[in-house]
């Protein structure tokens, strides 16, 4: 069964992810909008669920998800950039807040 | 015109633009005006008089309007036209764009409605003593096209309070008699909010667009008092002598 042993030999993805062995930092990102700032779309996907009989669900939010690599093995370094990033691009602070997982 | 008393105005271009020849035709062909495309890579305004950021879906509207754009390298030299006393005027996206950039406050939401909002709406003149409204009757309601999926200004309790001080609110939606009510508010703006001013006020932005009713042959001409007033205070800043920028 040689074609087995071949699919054994491709090196895992976690090694690709690696530099220098250790292992590169992922960010999961979310951004919504602050509480209390009128959410359009979450209200329209709140009536949309009551439609289908879902009366339970309320303070429906839509927010979006951002995922990314960085070239960066050291976490707290990796936290500071993506605190940048969300201040300065990813979120706009007037109407939204964000908070991130690392990994 | 070549009597040598047209104004050079610069139209910026970002990839998405897609109202930046309307402006050069309104300025040029109508009002008979230098106005040039200026592509969103350049990084001097040099020889220009006034600055338009034009409507359009700069960026493909990615992530937020205006958010991708800001970063163009054009930005930094309108910011530097700014803080000299630069004139800017931003339609629509061209406001999303300032707004991000921080030369405007507050910030952009989606409609009320959700929807794509592309219609004749009415706007009442709150400030006629701005260098963009000089043509205009206090409280003078005009009639101008909306066209908009994200034009639902919002800004905290404070920054309004200090706008209403300055006096920087300039347009808000009305209905065609000049009444400022919730049904005459096409897309749930903060206080009909239609159009802002900075505190210097040398910078406007406005969501309805002045340069597609700029012409009698359209059936609306209320669009042509706004470049109207910029081609006054323009021509008023050239008899005056030139103060000493510092920094």
């Amino acid at each position: 069964m040689r074609a087995v042993e071949s699919i054994h030999a491709i090196p895992k993805r976690g090694c690709l992810d690696s530099l220098g062995g250790e292992e590169r930092v992922k960010a999961k990102i979310h951004v919504t909008l602050k509480p209390g700032i009128l959410d359009p779309q979450g209200k329209a996907i709140e009536q949309a669920l009551a439609t289908l009989g879902y009366k339970s669900a309320s303070n429906v939010r839509m927010g979006k998800y951002l995922e990314l690599d960085l070239n960066e093995t050291a976490r707290e370094k990796a936290e500071a950039q993506v605190k940048a990033m969300c201040e300065k691009l990813l979120a706009n602070t007037i109407i939204e807040e964000y908070r991130y997982e690392l990994s | 015109m070549a009597d040598g008393k047209s104004m050079n105005f610069g139209v910026i271009v970002f990839p998405g633009s897609n109202c930046d020849h309307d402006c050069v035709h309104v300025l040029s062909d109508v009002l008979g005006q230098k106005a040039i495309e200026v592509w969103h890579k350049e990084t001097s305004l040099s020889g220009l008089e006034a600055v338009i950021l034009p409507g359009g879906f700069s960026y493909g509207d990615y992530l937020r309007t205006g958010a991708i754009a800001r970063f163009s390298p054009v930005m930094a030299a309108i910011k530097q036209f700014v803080a000299e006393g630069g004139m800017v005027l931003g339609i629509c996206n061209g406001f999303q764009i300032l707004l991000e950039a921080g030369l405007l406050p507050g910030a952009m939401l989606r409609n009320r409605s959700l929807a794509f909002i592309c219609k004749d709406v009415h706007v009442r003149v709150e400030n006629a003593a701005t260098p963009f409204t000089g043509r205009c009757e206090p409280w003078q309601v005009l009639k101008l096209p909306i066209a908009h999926a994200d034009g639902n200004y919002y800004t905290d309790d404070v920054t309004l309070s200090q706008m209403k001080a300055n006096a920087q609110i300039v347009f808000r939606y009305c209905t065609p008699d000049g009444r400022v009510t919730s049904e005459a508010n096409p897309n749930g703006s903060l206080d009909n909010i239609a159009g802002i001013r900075n505190a210097a006020g040398n910078v406007l932005g406005m969501m309805p667009h002045p340069e597609r009713c700029s012409e009698d042959v359209l059936g609306d001409d209320d669009g042509r008092l706004i470049f109207l007033s910029m081609l006054d205070a323009l021509k008023k800043a050239k008899l005056q002598p030139k103060p000493v920028m510092a920094g």
